[in-house]
């Protein structure tokens, strides 16, 4: 390393302990994408497993044992796989890509803001879930192996070694999503005070783009929801170390206290991730219908509505788990109430296409991915909301194929659309359309191939989490649906190769990006790609709403944020 | 659809389908209404030259008409499907009868004890007998069970049944059916307890309660006391 020259950081404080919220934004960018590799790999091994039980798998030879006996699935090391691949990509991918680098890349710029509020405390989130990646996945290379007890850690099962045969791998479980907490805590701390400290003048609160709305409302969520859990697992940590007995009978304690706590953060924790990728599907719609986004108030108070609605739906993850039969009833009517506010969000992101110029760039492709996928999660989230159909299927495929078509749209399609669509900004380069357009395409076919048959299997009775479906008579007729998912699931992972492709490729050889390639209007555009340090030449004062596209009269047909409002186009406020 | 879901042999699997039609109805028409809206409007407003976006912000009342009056509507279906679910859902879960036939049924790592009251029809009594992983019940009966577990949470499933319940440790919990054909079937754990969860399956048989009472009498003089 040679001495910083003119004031420029060094390599170290540039692009490892660096206070910038770009450079904190794209380490948290590839930590998702990276961990998105093992959240991935997992759910091949289980797929494969699910399609063809205990069969070879294919490109897993070199797992030792006693996970793997040359290439054949350990019942523990599949539990294992089904617990780690629902915890990485909740809160090692969907969290890190779309709070952690869309977020934090995102807030300061669109408020016209140099930086976080407080850059320090935004390295240290970054490396506290850099620490909580390590730890967790060091669990797998510990005595016993990972954590077996699913992503939602039920005790007794992940109270006591003895029922699962892991140790060390739930404690360090535990451990790495009390950090992975801590970061978001600052993390939230640091949005909020940012977008509510350092607004650009003029920037009122409803002017600023719906995507700060959401990175804001999901940092309120997790803030509010997450206390609970962490009480919860100091209790579990406590139970497996020290010998408390929070949650085991024989000695007092009682299992449900620990569903209630997980799925009172749970719920909301649904949210957290969402409303960011819904977010970004918000910001590149009206850039490429070229009008403004439908409803932009309504949309905004829906959000609010159905975050507050979310810390009152948590007991509809337990119906048939033992609590008072009378509680049914109301958590299923404020389940499906949440229809209503997501249901307005939805229509307005329809509406907002009607009477538009609609051009099909890859980031628009995947933000209409988004919304045709997202309405099946949606409204499937009606059955499971029914205490009365979830009887049925509570536990089964028809779950796991619901929460995978909310999740996923919103991660991935909404995740890649802001990832097409501001990558630009972040690597100021271009991304290759062709290759994009064959991703989204591989993309969405794969995963609604993958998905669409597990509402089948669900409805079938397939339960979740079992190593060999073929144990059962029942569910012996359903093992071609199952093989139908699993070679749609390798046609998903294979459809990731233009995406890797594309994003390593267009670092260097994409063409330069201009300022503000979509034609824009928020501030991020209204700096050079990517921006310098500070963000701003001259800080940005705002003069208008952020989706002012198609002013009737209007030369151009969008009028970005800084830019003083002609006359004769002003509108009332 | 109707293949999919397993053959129902209980009196009110009818009713927890009929919810999921219910449902599956609504939820339908909304999808097909907003996929061809979806569809309709990127073909329709797909960009030509010299054609400009229209600029519209959807701040008014009569614009947001187009959202808030399909909301409302939204509304009140749910509210449709919040009463025909109650009803079923009371029906299994809350408001359970007397029981023709009392069994007990505790899970533990990996098999489903059950303990069968014996030609007297009364639990804890000496002709009490358990057998393991091995459901029976009389047909045209309404089998009450109570439900318990001896380590982890497990979920007691009868997919033909249309039931389901969490064993919890240190709860005793009570459910009912009542199953309405002969067969053998199957008894699911439905919630991860251990590594062998996939193995925790039981057989399910519904005899002629004169089978039943056969079987019962056999196997209190084979098994004894409890």
């Amino acid at each position: 390393m040679s001495e910083p020259a003119h004031g420029e950081p060094g390599f170290w404080r540039r692009y490892v302990f660096s206070t910038d919220h770009k450079m904190i934004g794209r380490q948290y960018l590839f930590l998702g994408l990276v961990m998105a590799l093992v959240g991935a790999a997992s759910a091949y091994v289980i797929r494969w497993q699910l399609a063809w039980p205990e069969s070879q798998i294919p490109l897993t030879r070199w797992i030792p044992e006693p996970a793997m006996y040359d290439g054949h699935l350990d019942p523990s090391f599949y539990n294992q796989l089904v617990t780690m691949h629902g915890t990485i990509m909740v809160f090692f991918v969907a969290m890190p890509i779309l709070l952690g680098a869309l977020g934090n890349f995102l807030l300061p710029l669109m408020i016209g803001a140099d930086d976080m509020a407080l850059p320090r405390l935004n390295m240290m989130s970054f490396w506290t879930i850099f620490t909580a990646a390590v730890v967790l996945t060091s669990s797998f290379f510990v005595h016993g192996g990972p954590a077996a007890a699913g992503w939602t850690a039920y005790p007794p099962l992940s109270d006591d070694p003895s029922y699962t045969g892991v140790d060390w791998g739930q404690n360090l479980w535990l451990l790495a999503l009390a950090l992975e907490f801590a970061s978001f805590l600052m993390g939230g701390i640091n949005f909020l005070t940012t977008a509510i400290n350092m607004r650009a003048p003029g920037l009122g609160f409803f002017r600023l783009p719906l995507m700060v709305w959401m990175q804001l409302t999901a940092a309120v969520l997790f803030m509010l929801s997450v206390g609970p859990l962490i009480a919860g697992a100091v209790m579990l940590l406590l139970d497996r170390t020290i010998g408390t007995a929070f949650f085991l009978p024989q000695r007092g304690g009682d299992p449900l206290l620990w569903q209630h706590l997980f799925w009172f953060f749970g719920h909301p924790e649904v949210y957290v991730v969402l409303l960011p990728g819904v977010g970004a599907v918000l910001e590149v719609l009206p850039v490429f219908t070229r009008k403004p986004v439908f409803g932009y108030r309504t949309i905004v108070y829906s959000t609010i509505v159905s975050g507050l609605l979310s810390f009152i739906v948590w007991a509809h993850h337990m119906f048939v788990a033992g609590i008072d039969p009378r509680l049914a009833t109301p958590f299923s009517i404020t389940t499906i109430l949440i229809s209503v506010p997501f249901a307005i969000i939805v229509f307005a992101m329809i509406a907002s296409l009607w009477g538009g110029s609609i051009t099909f760039p890859t980031p628009m492709l995947f933000a209409l991915g988004f919304l045709v996928t997202f309405l099946v999660g949606g409204v499937t989230g009606i059955f499971n909301g029914s205490a009365a159909v979830d009887i049925f299927i509570h536990g089964t495929y028809f779950v796991v194929a619901h929460f995978h078509y909310t999740l996923f749209p919103t991660v991935f399609f909404g995740g890649f659309a802001g990832i097409y669509f501001w990558y630009p900004k972040i690597f100021g380069r271009m991304m290759n359309e062709a290759l994009g357009k064959l991703h989204f395409w591989l993309t969405f076919i794969g995963f609604n191939a993958t998905f669409i048959p597990m509402f089948l299997l669900g409805m079938g009775g397939h339960m979740r989490r079992i190593y060999n479906p073929l144990q059962y008579d029942f569910l012996k007729p359903l093992a071609p649906v199952n093989q139908f998912a699993t070679l749609a699931m390798i046609l998903l992972l294979l459809g990731q190769i233009p995406f890797v492709l594309n994003f390593f490729g267009s670092l260097r050889y994409g063409a330069k990006a201009a300022d503000n390639p979509w034609g824009a209007n928020t501030l991020e555009w209204q700096t050079s790609s990517p921006p310098p340090h500070g963000n701003f030449a001259t800080p940005p004062a705002v003069h208008r709403g952020p989706y002012d596209y198609s002013l009737p009269g209007a030369a151009k047909d969008f009028a970005p944020q800084h830019r003083a409002l002609p006359a004769a186009a002003a509108r009332g406020a | 659809m109707h293949g999919w879901f397993p053959q129902n042999i209980s009196t009110y699997g009818a009713d927890v389908d009929r919810v999921f039609y219910l449902i599956y109805y609504i939820v339908g028409f909304w999808f097909v209404l907003t996929q061809v809206a979806i569809v309709a409007f990127l073909v329709r407003y797909r960009r030509r030259a010299s054609v400009p976006a229209v600029h519209v912000r959807g701040d008014r009342w009569r614009e947001l008409a187009w959202v808030l009056v399909p909301a409302a509507v939204v509304l009140v279906l749910d509210l449709g499907i919040d009463a025909a679910g109650a009803r079923v859902w009371d029906t299994v879960k809350a408001n359970l009868p007397a029981g023709d036939v009392h069994l007990e049924v505790t899970a533990k790592q990996f098999e489903w004890l059950v303990t069968y009251p014996g030609p007297d029809g009364k639990l804890g009594t000496a002709d009490d007998f358990t057998v393991n992983s091995q459901l029976h019940v009389p047909q045209g009966k309404n089998v009450r069970v109570t439900l318990r577990s001896q380590d982890v949470v497990h979920s007691f499933f009868l997919p033909n049944v249309r039931l389901k319940q969490d064993a919890v440790p240190g709860r005793s919990i009570d459910l009912w059916f009542n199953a309405t054909k002969t067969g053998t079937y199957e008894l699911a754990c439905a919630e991860l307890c251990g590594f062998g969860h996939y193995t925790m399956r039981g057989v399910f048989v519904v005899d002629t309660p004169e089978a039943y009472a056969a079987w019962v009498a056999q196997h209190a003089a084979a098994g004894g006391g409890a």
